[in-house]
């Protein structure tokens, strides 16, 4: 069934570059295979039994040592205070209780941490939709003079470490009143190469009559891309989205740098100061741990194909 | 209608251009804004304050000296070692993880590979801080830390892991439980990527290996692996890449230490700028990275513009 189409759009599957055949739009390709979305269809032959059986008794224990982290925070964050220095230390927390979270509430301020991590999330997000698509746009459509010199400097900021740019953008936020403040950590992502490429990458590959018959119409150049380009490009922008909301989520770095105010912490910044505050509860460091990492978890739950597929196109690195 | 000659000319031709350009511009300004003052400023900004000295809200022009007093540094010179013999081991091994977990995934049915897929995937949703934090939990030096336990279970240990400084196999023990940490967290971009590209192999080319007699063994050292060999090279680099900067990790695990054992040099960069305020070295330190990493990148773009064929 899929077999045969599949081969035709697996060729060229150079990173970076390729355009993933769940972005393309639904005129150009029909309703992608399941199997197809995540990297291939099944090779034609059935593998024997035995060979199955051997791969599964590789993966299958490399997938328990991938997940133990997550099992041994949860265990530890439900473990009793004096249990969690037992020796031999408890696999499986029979007495488990919810009293690392409830002293976690109560001595951390780990709402207001949980709250700004959302803000700046969501106003990173917001930014990469906005301004990833309005270039990728213009990258896509427009001709100018200097396009190619602007999108050759941008493809080439992605040989600058963040590292390099952190002195001189902490003198500027700070000259701009914001550090310690949420927009100081918002405004230096606001837009990002990922995203214009991949807005850039997908846009190209819609069809250019939709918007000269707005044109037609009398739509404006505003109008074309909002009422138009972008509602087609909804897959793209889903998967810009859900990078950037998990890319600043996670984020350490620049908000401990810029973030100083107790109150005004991120998740990751908060959890790893737990680690000085209250470094001889363990328990209670693991509860935050979890409170920071389970909404990613059931966002990468929940658009599962969204995640694998960015990663295919060359969202981030490790 | 009342085009006069007058107009056609100068004014006539920035109209033009106005009405023919502008949108353009106008779409790609605020990225382009944002890429000038916070990627290409900084950047340039940044090569000045490697020949500054600050004081007190003072800067003084010191020429080569941050760069002079970072090659002397001992401590900086670790922090480079340490930083190469993280990258060199833990890409390594992620390169060959990556590369069998997704040669093993590829034949299996649709429905377990997007199981596997996902399970391998979904520890790199979550911060670094938190997993190091748990890692930081199970290799604790206590006899009831959960590796220890282990060990103890066959007879050995207890073994301080990341508390410990002592020299072991060209660098310390807790540089060395930094990097098992790291290569027991799945390379899961890495399976990804290898996966994308193992569908584009031609099945076809099995098959002719099979008609011949060759075993699955044969088969992946003398079709997967070499055709594999540009994604191998991406991931290689973006990995490099990744473990060259590493941070998080080292911040919360040892804070670079016990001493300077596991000092790396984004970590000393972080410490060097934000924690003793010396921006004119941390920015030395800055551009030393920025040249390695931008060598490395130069190389990438070079690979990927051979493409394979088949």
């Amino acid at each position: 069934m899929a077999e045969g189409t599949a081969g035709l759009e697996r060729r060229g599957a150079e990173p970076r570059v390729a355009a993933p055949s769940s972005l393309l739009p639904e005129v150009v390709a029909a309703p992608v295979p399941e199997a197809a979305i995540t990297g291939g269809t099944a090779p034609g032959r059935r593998q024997s039994r035995r060979s199955r059986l051997f791969t599964l008794a590789v993966l299958a224990p490399v997938a328990v040592v991938g997940l133990f982290p997550f099992y041994w925070m949860v265990t530890t964050a439900l473990t009793p205070r004096a249990a969690a220095i037992r020796v031999p230390p408890t696999l499986v927390p029979l007495d488990a209780t919810l009293d690392n979270l409830v002293a976690l509430f109560a001595q951390a301020p780990i709402l207001l941490w949980a709250f700004n991590s959302l803000v700046i999330a969501a106003a990173i997000m917001v930014g990469h939709v906005v301004f990833d698509s309005m270039a990728g746009y213009a990258f896509a459509r427009k001709r100018f003079p200097g396009k190619r010199l602007f999108f050759t400097l941008i493809v080439s900021s992605l040989m600058i470490p963040v590292h390099v740019t952190l002195v001189p953008r902490f003198i500027l936020v700070t000259n701009l009143g914001l550090d310690d403040h949420l927009l100081g950590v918002i405004a230096p992502s606001i837009a990002d190469v990922f995203g214009i490429f991949l807005m850039r990458q997908f846009m190209q590959s819609l069809p250019a009559e939709l918007e000269e018959a707005a044109r037609v119409d009398g739509a404006s150049e505003w109008q074309v891309f909002w009422r138009i380009v972008l509602p087609l490009s909804m897959p793209a922008v889903a998967t810009v989205a859900i990078f950037s909301f998990v890319g600043a989520w996670n984020a350490f770095l620049w908000p401990l740098i810029v973030l100083s105010d107790r109150a005004l912490l991120t998740l990751p910044v908060g959890v790893a100061l737990l680690q000085q505050e209250f470094s001889s509860n363990i328990g209670l460091q693991m509860a935050g741990a979890l409170v920071g990492a389970v909404p990613m978890i059931v966002l990468f739950l929940l658009f599962q194909r969204h995640f694998l597929e960015g990663v295919r196109v060359g969202a981030l690195k490790g | 209608m009342t085009a006069s000659p007058a107009v056609s000319g100068i004014a006539g031709r920035v109209r033009r251009f106005r009405s023919r350009y502008s949108a353009g511009y106008l779409f790609v300004a605020p990225s382009m804004l944002f890429f000038l003052v916070f990627i290409f400023v900084p950047l340039g900004w940044s090569f000045l304050l490697s020949f500054q000295e600050f004081g007190f809200r003072t800067s003084t022009w010191v020429g080569l000296d941050n760069y002079i007093a970072l090659v002397q540094d001992p401590i900086f010179r670790q922090s480079a070692v340490n930083t190469v013999i993280y990258s060199v081991f833990t890409v390594a091994v992620w390169v060959v993880i990556a590369m069998v977990l997704a040669t093993l995934i590829h034949p299996l049915p649709p429905r377990l590979r997007t199981f596997f897929r996902a399970a391998y995937y979904l520890p790199a949703v979550t911060s670094a801080v938190f997993i190091a934090l748990v890692w930081k939990w199970i290799l604790n030096a206590n006899p009831w830390g959960l590796a220890n336990h282990v060990l103890s279970l066959f007879g050995a240990g207890p073994v301080g892991f990341i508390s410990d400084p002592s020299p072991f196999a060209g660098a310390s023990v807790a540089l060395w439980s930094v990097i098992l940490s790291s290569v027991l967290t799945i390379p899961a971009v890495g399976v990804v990527l290898y996966s994308a590209a193992l569908a584009g192999i031609p099945q076809e080319l099995y098959e002719a290996a099979e008609t011949e007699g060759a075993g699955a063994l044969a088969k992946f050292r003398y079709i997967t692996v070499p055709l594999l060999k540009p994604i191998t090279l991406y991931v290689a680099i973006i990995y490099t890449i990744a473990a060259f900067e590493v941070f998080e990790r080292v911040y919360v695990m040892t804070g670079g230490g016990p001493g300077y054992a596991t000092n790396t040099i984004v970590y000393s960069i972080w410490r060097t700028g934000f924690r003793f305020g010396d921006y004119g070295l941390a920015s030395a330190q800055a551009f030393l990275l920025f040249v390695v990493i931008a060598t490395i990148s130069v190389l990438q773009f070079r690979a990927l513009r051979s493409d394979v064929q088949y």
